[in-house]
């Protein structure tokens, strides 16, 4: 196996769009709490959060340029996470 | 030990000379044998002291009433037992002292894939042990809360919760990194030839505890920031007064902790499945099945971590899907030890000590196994939850398992790692005592927490005193066996007879190189073209 990613050499402009990005998912965050959503606030919350990962994770760290290995890694990782987070709410939510 | 020369020459890594000296040769070197052999120490030294702990509160449970030591001091001790035993000894345990010397030769690479990354996590380790154990001696005493620390109590006990929480957030970053290292070292440095299903089993077995590594343990990590968050800025997540919610501590603490368990486990099964083909002188039965069992513990493993909270007032339908994904984690258990079993039928068998450490660590693992089902169901766990069946239930398991399987890679890979041979007479006497003194020691308990015996009390009612008695005596045997065990390893490896390259016909990589390895392992990388348990 080796690194034979694409090469890539990305312009500023690329960062300074995460920049906003993340600027603009966390006031949507700190917004939405203003709005009574019960059970379903955790889940906003963890969604605009998972965005905002996938979103460094994709464009600022490179996983789109590297080998596929990377993504697949890290998509695992996050089913992994999920399947817990999920797994804990059928606590919360059936008590 | 002038005389081990590689064939062409090389000094092996024991005499290397290299920029530092001294202690200095040690501490600052990142040959990863080396490294392995400074954790190799370290763990030793903590067992000891961890040991000596647990015999005391044997010795206080030896009758009721109070005998050498009171309720607080009683507390602080199995804290200090927990904390010392878990997060410093078989967490890094296996990986950090055997996967550090032989997952590379294993493979056939030099060394890990960040060697300064990995003297760095023994640093660390070294750290957090030394923060952890501060909190002893400062501040308002020990910790009295166990190794769990649970909320609502870890943030109301007046005692010295910081140093430890932070303590063990340190060691929680050593494990990562050490599990980071070996991830990419196996992806990228097995030698040519080697695919994936080429590759020995211990390797496979530290593949997936890699991955368990690096994904459960950032979770602890938080958690513990969490309660130091708690207890100085008081951010409500698990005071109840504060709108947070105690349970919640539990899920995030047993998110980790149950996945550290198989940390322990797996790397464990990976040595026994190592030991078995050698002193059967045979395959190793249904090898993809030993990698698929891996793989499938190390993920269903992620789920089950509620079956340690069925009495603290979860919803019914969390309860019985825990109790089912438990249910379903000891299949893949169930596999190995029938691989393991069918392995040796028909072999012809070479008796050594390593193999008796091996078959032992089978009979353990399986009756710790078998109670876990037990409390994994939901009736029995109301009436065993807390109990002493709990305390045998993991010290089976986790003694019995990862500690049985610990001695048996110390006795297997001795020759290789110091050159020398240890006395087989010794080790053998050394073995059967440890063996008698721990089946007296944890068997007892079963049937004291059947019995209603609770856990975690300095004193108990007359009805207990008998199986107490058993229990205490056999500490004493087991630390007798402990003491020849380590007396006589501690002699070999200074006096003992040279090791031969081979001692046992074992077929994978490392008994391919000079015992003791020169520095870079091997003179040149081998080209891997048959599976590692060819015995034809
Ligand atoms: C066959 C697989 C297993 C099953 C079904 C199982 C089940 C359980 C259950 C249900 C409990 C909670 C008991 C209670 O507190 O009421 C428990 C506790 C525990 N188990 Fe296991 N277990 C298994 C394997 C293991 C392994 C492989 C290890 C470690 C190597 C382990 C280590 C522990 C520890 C340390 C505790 C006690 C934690 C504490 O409260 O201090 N178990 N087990
Ligand atoms: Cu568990």
């Amino acid at each position: 196996m080796d690194n034979n990613g694409k090469p890539h050499i990305v312009p500023y402009k690329n960062h300074i769009a995460v920049l906003a990005v993340l600027l603009i998912l966390t006031a949507l965050s700190v917004a939405v709490t203003s709005i009574e959503l019960g059970p379903l606030t955790v889940t906003v919350a963890l969604l605009l959060a998972t965005a905002k990962a996938l979103v460094v994770l994709i464009y600022f760290m490179h996983l789109k340029f590297d080998n596929i290995i990377y993504s697949i890694m890290v998509a695992f990782v996050m089913f992994s996470i999920i399947s817990i987070i999920v797994i804990t709410f059928l606590d919360y939510l059936f008590r | 030990m002038s005389e081990n020369l590689t064939p062409s020459g090389e000094p092996s890594y024991l005499q290397y000379k290299g920029r530092y000296r001294g202690i200095f040769a040690w501490i600052f070197s990142t040959d990863h044998k080396r490294v392995g052999l400074l954790y190799l120490w370290s763990i030793m030294t903590f067992f000891i002291v961890g040991a000596i702990l647990g015999l005391l509160m044997k010795m206080e449970l030896i009758s009721p009433g109070k005998n050498i030591m009171g309720p607080q001091t009683y507390n602080g001790f199995f804290t200090l037992h927990g904390i010392i035993m878990i997060f410093l000894i078989v967490i890094p345990g296996l990986p950090a002292v055997f996967g550090n010397f032989f997952l590379p030769i294993m493979i056939g690479a030099r060394d890990v894939a960040f060697p300064r990354l990995n003297l760095t996590s023994w640093w660390l380790y070294m750290l957090g042990a030394v923060v952890v154990l501060t909190s002893q001696f400062t501040g308002g005493g020990p910790p009295d809360t166990g190794w769990t620390f649970y909320a609502p109590y870890s943030f109301q006990t007046p005692t010295n919760m910081l140093p430890a929480v932070t303590g063990a957030f340190i060691l929680g970053f050593s494990s990562i990194l050490t599990g980071l290292n070996f991830i990419v070292t196996i992806h990228r440095m097995r030698a040519p030839g080697m695919s994936w299903f080429k590759m020995p089993l211990f390797p496979w077995s530290l593949y997936a505890t890699a991955w368990i590594q690096v994904i459960a343990t950032p979770i602890v990590g938080v958690t513990l920031l969490m309660i130091i968050a708690e207890r100085t800025l008081n951010i409500g997540f698990f005071n109840p007064a504060l709108g947070g919610d105690p349970i919640l501590y539990q899920h995030l603490f047993w998110i980790y902790s149950h996945p550290a368990v198989y940390i322990m486990i797996l790397p464990a099964m990976g040595a026994i499945s190592e030991i078995i083909p050698t002193f059967s002188r045979k395959t190793i039965f249904g090898y993809k099945a030993i990698i698929a069992s891996t793989v499938a513990i190390a993920f269903v493993g992620y789920f089950v971590w509620g079956h340690h909270m069925f009495t603290s007032g979860m919803s019914g339908v969390a309860l019985y899907t825990f109790s089912i994904l438990t249910f379903l984690v000891a299949i893949p258990s169930a596999i190995k030890v029938f691989n393991w079993v069918s392995t040796m039928h028909k072999a012809s068998i070479n008796l050594q000590t390593p193999f008796y450490w091996a078959v032992s660590f089978i009979f353990v693992f399986m009756i710790g196994g078998f109670s876990g089902l037990v409390l994994g169901a939901l009736s029995t766990n109301v009436h065993l939850h807390d109990t002493h069946f709990v305390v045998a239930h993991f010290h089976f398991i986790v003694f019995g398992g990862t500690g049985f399987a610990f001695f048996g890679a110390m006795h297997y890979w001795f020759p290789k790692v110091f050159g020398r041979q240890y006395d087989a007479g010794w080790a053998n006497i050394g073995w059967l005592t440890f063996f008698i003194g721990f089946v007296t020691l944890y068997g007892p308990m079963f049937y004291l927490g059947i019995a209603g015996m609770p856990r975690r009390y300095y004193d108990y009612v007359e009805v207990f005193h008998g199986g107490n008695i058993i229990s205490s005596f056999g500490a004493i045997i087991l630390i007798a066996g402990a003491g020849i065990i380590i007396a006589n390893l501690v002699k070999s490896a200074i006096y003992g007879e040279e090791a031969k390259q081979n001692p046992w016909g074992g077929i994978t990589l490392e008994w391919q190189v000079p015992s003791p390895p020169p520095l870079e392992n091997f003179d040149e990388i081998p080209h891997i073209t048959k599976g590692p348990y060819d015995y034809s």
